[in-house]
C-alpha cells in the first residue's frame, strides 16, 4: 500500500496510482465521481474545478503529487452543503443552467467567490468567474444568479 | 400560469449537483475504449498500413469490419465510415484502435506505420471553385428581371467568413453495445433517427436490430447533428465484432480539428440602386464543404433562401455553390448558412446607407417586407410582419437617436435586421421529415411525451412539458419526457432548424388537446399526431419557387463598441435586440437563448478566428481559439413583441438560431462606425482593423 495519502470529500485515501496521474482521472475514473467534468483538457474552461485545501483548481492540470496530504472536495460533497443549496436556488431562479456541462465547475467557482468575501457586484462576479467558460448562456443569467446571493447573505459564509 | 411565465428548468437541479450522467460519465460493464487512427495527410492514397502484432486486448476495427456498407448515409453516401484506399482530408478516420487500457492503445498506435502516395490537396476555396469537378452542388433562382431594370448606380462588394467551431463544452462521444442481440448506440447527439438511418445502411440491419439512445447532451449547436452518425457507425461495427461495449469519446483536440464546423464562405453581392432604394440584387455564395457533401447543400440553400432578409427587392439573381476541398468536413452550426449570407447582406445594407448618406435604420425601413408581400422565392409572407414596430422598439429601448447623435470618439454603433425561418426548408417537414409525436396517459394519470427531439441545453424538455401541461391544465411535474430512444419514441424529426418548439411543440399541443377529452378513461391512452403541411405552404423543390419557410421570426439589433486606438482591440459594450418570436413559451428560456446566441454571435464577429493551412485546422485548443469569457460579454438588452403565429403552439415561432444570426453584421458595422473603416471579413480582429486602415 502506498505511503501517500490525500483526503477526498472528507475521507482518507491512499494514492495507489502514479503520482503523475491527473487528479481529474482519479476523481472521475478511479473514484467514479463524475460530477467533475472534463471540458478543454488544458486548464482553460473550468469544468473540472475542485477545491484543494479550500482553493479552487482545474483538476485536469493537477498531478496527484500535488494533493499529497491535502483535502480535495468535489461537487458531490459540496452539493450536500447549505451554501450549495443557496447557489442552486439562485441558479434555478435566474435560469442560469442550460446544457449543464460547465455547471458543476461554475458552482465551485461561485462558492470560492462567496468565500473570498468580495462584494458580489457584477465586476467582481465577472472577474471571479473568468476562468469558467460557458457556451450556452452568454453568462448574464449566471451573473444575476450570483449577484442575487448578496441578498441571501453570501458574504457571511 | 400563463404560457410565457418562467418556470424552473426540469433538468436544472441534476445538472447543478453534477448528478446528470453524460456519455463520458456512464458506466458499462466490460467496456473497451476506442481511439481513432487518422490520416496524417490531406489527400492521397494509402499504399500500406503496417500494424505491429496485436497484443492481447488490442483490436483494430476498419473498413473490412463494416457488416454491410462502408458508407455513412447522410443525404448522400459519399463519406466512408473508415477511409480505405484513399484519404481526402487531414485527420480522416482510417480505423479504431480498441482496448481495455487507454495507455496501451496509445502505445500501440505510436507503432502503426501508414504509407501514403501523397497527392496535391486542394485547400483554397476560390481555386477549388474554378474546377468544375469540385462543384458539388449548385442552386440558383431569380425573381423579376434583373437584366432589364433601370438604375442610378450599382454597388458590388465581396465578403468572406471563416470557420466557426461549435465548441460545445461536452466533447463528441458515443458508446456502442450489443444488448440482447440488438446493436445499441448511446450518444451525445441531436438526431437519434439520423444516426439510426446511418446505422441501418452501414450495418445492413433493420430498426428491430439497431437502437439509438440519446444521452444528456452537453451542448451541440449543430455540431452533433450529422457528425454523430459517423461515430455511431464506427462504434456499432466495433461492438458488433467484439461483442463488448466500446466507447469512443473524442479528445478535445480531435474534436476541434476534425469534426464539422461552420462553413467558410466567399460572397459577392451587387445592389442596383434607384432613388436611394435597392431595386435589384445579385448574390453569389460559395461554401467550403470539405471533402464530403454532408449537409452542405442544405446549408447553402438556407443561405440563399434567407436572402433578402427583411427587404422587399423586386429583382433578384441568387446563386449558391458547395465546393469540394481537402479541408475538414463542414456542417451544421446554429443558423445553418444564414449567418454567412446575413452577415454579407446586412453589412452591405449598412454600407449602402452610409454611401447614400442615410441613417442605417431609416434606409432599411424603406425596404421592409410586410404580410402578403412576395418572398425572394415568390412565395407569400403569410403571417403579420412588424418590422417597423420592432425597429421602433429597438430605437426606444436603446435611446438610439440620442445615442448616435452624441457619439463619442472611438465608439460606434451598428445595426442589423434579420429573419430566421422556422423548421425545414420548403416542404421539407412534410416530404422529408414527416414528424410523428405520441402522448401517453399512464394508468396513474401521469402523461409522458414521446418524441425524438432532444434536450441539449436549449430547454426542450421544459418547453415541451410546459406546452402539454398547460393544454391539459395539469401540473408540470405530472408530465414526463421519455428519453429519446428509437425503441421507445417515434420519429418526430431531428433537433435542428429551430423546429422543436414551433413544429414538434405544435404537434404535442394538438395531441394534448385530444388527450384532454380522454383523461378520464381508465388505463393507458396513447394519442399519435402526424405533421400536416399548412395550406399556405407551396413549394417547388425543382424550381426553388414558393414558401421557403412556414413562418419567420425576426430580430432587429443594435451593437455598441469601443475600439482601442493603439491595440485596435474591440470592446463590445452593449447589444440591444428587439425580437418577434411569436409568443415565447417561457420568458426565461427565451432570454437564455437570446443571450447565448448574442454571445456566440459576438464570438463569430470579433474573436473566433479558425483557419486552415494545407488542410489542417490551425487552432485546435481552447487557448488558441478564444471564445467569449465573462470578461468579454457586453451588457445584453432584449425585448420582444407578442405576435401569435397561427400554427405554432400558443402562437410560438422559432428562437434558437435567430439569436446568433444578426450579431456579426451589427458588431462589424459598429466597429466601422467607431474607427471610420470599411471591412469585408469576420472575425474583425485587430489585424483586420489594422489592414483596413492602410
Amino acid at each position: 500500500m502506498s505511503e501517500y495519502q490525500f483526503v477526498l470529500n472528507g475521507e482518507k485515501r491512499f494514492i495507489d496510482c502514479e503520482l503523475s496521474r491527473r487528479l481529474l482521472d482519479v476523481i472521475r475514473i478511479d473514484e467514479g465521481l463524475t460530477g467533475t467534468k472534463e471540458g478543454c483538457q488544458e486548464g482553460e474552461c473550468g469544468a473540472c474545478l475542485v477545491f484543494i485545501d479550500d482553493e479552487i483548481f482545474n483538476s485536469c492540470l493537477v498531478p496527484m503529487s500535488n494533493v499529497v496530504g491535502k483535502s480535495v472536495v468535489t461537487i458531490e460533497a459540496y452539493a450536500k452543503t447549505e451554501e450549495y443549496q443557496r447557489i442552486e436556488r439562485a441558479f434555478l431562479e435566474a435560469g442560469a443552467v442550460q446544457c449543464g456541462y460547465c455547471t458543476p465547475g461554475m458552482v465551485m467557482a461561485v462558492s470560492s467567490l462567496l468565500r473570498s468575501g468580495k462584494p458580489l457586484d457584477e465586476d467582481a462576479v465577472r472577474m471571479g468567474l473568468s476562468g469558467n467558460l460557458c457556451r450556452c448562456t452568454g453568462y448574464q443569467t449566471i451573473f444575476e444568479a450570483v449577484c442575487s446571493l448578496k441578498e441571501s447573505g453570501g458574504q457571511d459564509v | 400560469m400563463k404560457i410565457t411565465d418562467a418556470v424552473h428548468r426540469v433538468d436544472g437541479a441534476g445538472k447543478l449537483k453534477g448528478e446528470t450522467k453524460y456519455i463520458e460519465d456512464m458506466h458499462f460493464d466490460n467496456m473497451l475504449y476506442a481511439k481513432t487512427l487518422r490520416s496524417k495527410i490531406a489527400k492521397g492514397r494509402i499504399t500500406n498500413i503496417e500494424y505491429p502484432e496485436l497484443p492481447k486486448e488490442i483490436f483494430i476495427i476498419d473498413a473490412e469490419d463494416m457488416p454491410a456498407n462502408n458508407e455513412v448515409a447522410i443525404i448522400e453516401r459519399d463519406m466512408p465510415v473508415f477511409a480505405k484506399d484513399a484519404v481526402r482530408y487531414l485527420g480522416e478516420p482510417i480505423a479504431l484502435v480498441v482496448g481495455e487500457d487507454k495507455d496501451a492503445i496509445l502505445k500501440y498506435m505510436s507503432k502503426i506505420k501508414i504509407e501514403y502516395a501523397e497527392e496535391e490537396p486542394v485547400c483554397d476555396l476560390s481555386q477549388a471553385a474554378k474546377k468544375p469537378d469540385h462543384i458539388m452542388t449548385e442552386r440558383a433562382y431569380e425573381k423579376g428581371n434583373l437584366s432589364e431594370i433601370e438604375y442610378d448606380e450599382k454597388v458590388t462588394e465581396i465578403f468572406e467568413t471563416t470557420y466557426q467551431e461549435q465548441l460545445y463544452m461536452e466533447k463528441q462521444g458515443v458508446v456502442g453495445t450489443v444488448e440482447e442481440g440488438v446493436v445499441t448506440v448511446y450518444g451525445s447527439l441531436q438526431c437519434p433517427y439520423y444516426a439510426l438511418g446511418a446505422l441501418k445502411h452501414a450495418m445492413g440491419m433493420d430498426e428491430t436490430k439497431l437502437r439509438v439512445i440519446q444521452t444528456p447532451t452537453g451542448g451541440a449547436f449543430g455540431g452533433k447533428e450529422e457528425y454523430p452518425s459517423l461515430l455511431a457507425c464506427q462504434v456499432a461495427a466495433a461492438a458488433y465484432k467484439l461483442k463488448r461495449p466500446v466507447r469512443l469519446v473524442l479528445d478535445r483536440r480531435e474534436d476541434m480539428a476534425y469534426t464539422t464546423k461552420r462553413h467558410p464562405s466567399k460572397m459577392v453581392i451587387t445592389s442596383y440602386i434607384k432613388d436611394k432604394k435597392v431595386l435589384g440584387m445579385d448574390f453569389d455564395i460559395m461554401l467550403d464543404a470539405g471533402s464530403y457533401l454532408g449537409l452542405s447543400d442544405v446549408v447553402m440553400q438556407r443561405a440563399i433562401f434567407t436572402m433578402t432578409g427583411g427587404y422587399k427587392i423586386a429583382n433578384l439573381k441568387m446563386r449558391g455553390r458547395t465546393v469540394r476541398t481537402n479541408n475538414v468536413f463542414t456542417g451544421a452550426f446554429r443558423g445553418f448558412g444564414a449567418p454567412q449570407s446575413m452577415y454579407a447582406l446586412e453589412l452591405h445594407m449598412s454600407h449602402l446607407a452610409k454611401h447614400l448618406g442615410e441613417d442605417p435604420l431609416k434606409f432599411r425601413r424603406r425596404h421592409y417586407v410586410k404580410r402578403g408581400d412576395l418572398t425572394a422565392t415568390n412565395g407569400r409572407f403569410n403571417e403579420e410582419i412588424y418590422l417597423d414596430r420592432l425597429t421602433d422598439l429597438l430605437e426606444n429601448m436603446s435611446g438610439y437617436k440620442e445615442a448616435v447623435s452624441k457619439k463619442r470618439i472611438l465608439a460606434g454603433y451598428g445595426v442589423s435586421v434579420v429573419p430566421h425561418g422556422g423548421g425545414f426548408t420548403g416542404d421539407g417537414e412534410a416530404v422529408h421529415i414527416k414528424a410523428v409525436v405520441k402522448l401517453k396517459k399512464e394508468s396513474n394519470g401521469r402523461v409522458t411525451i414521446l418524441v425524438s427531439n432532444v434536450e441539449m441545453g436549449q430547454g426542450a424538455i421544459t418547453t415541451l412539458s410546459k406546452i402539454v401541461a398547460i393544454v391539459l391544465e395539469m401540473d408540470m411535474d405530472r408530465v414526463g419526457y421519455e428519453t429519446p430512444d428509437t425503441f421507445k419514441v417515434p420519429d418526430s424529426g431531428p433537433t435542428v432548424a429551430s423546429r422543436t418548439t414551433m413544429v414538434v411543440g405544435a404537434l404535442l399541443a394538438r395531441a394534448a388537446a385530444k388527450l384532454k377529452n380522454r383523461m378520464h378513461e381508465p388505463g393507458e391512452v396513447i394519442i399519435t399526431e402526424h405533421f400536416k403541411q399548412p395550406d399556405y405552404v407551396k413549394w417547388n423543390a425543382e424550381t426553388l419557387q414558393g414558401n421557403a419557410y412556414m413562418a419567420y421570426s425576426w430580430s432587429v439589433l443594435l451593437a455598441r463598441v469601443e475600439v482601442d486606438p493603439v491595440s485596435y482591440e474591440v470592446k463590445c459594450t452593449d447589444i440591444w435586440g428587439a425580437y418577434d418570436v411569436g409568443v415565447p413559451i417561457d420568458e426565461k428560456l427565451l432570454i437564455g437563448q437570446i443571450q447565448g446566441g448574442m454571445v456566440q454571435g459576438l464570438g463569430y464577429a470579433i474573436m473566433e478566428n479558425m483557419t486552415s493551412k494545407a488542410g489542417g485546422i490551425e487552432q485546435f485548443t481552447f487557448s488558441s481559439y478564444p471564445i467569449p469569457t465573462t470578461m468579454d460579454v457586453p451588457k445584453l438588452h432584449a425585448e420582444w413583441i407578442i405576435n401569435p403565429y397561427q400554427d405554432g403552439p400558443f402562437g410560438a415561432k422559432s428562437v434558437g438560431e435567430l439569436t446568433l444570426v444578426g450579431v456579426a453584421p451589427a458588431v462589424a458595422a459598429a466597429i466601422e462606425d467607431a474607427i471610420g473603416i470599411i471591412t469585408s471579413e469576420i472575425p474583425v480582429t485587430p489585424e483586420v482593423i489594422e489592414r483596413s486602415l492602410v
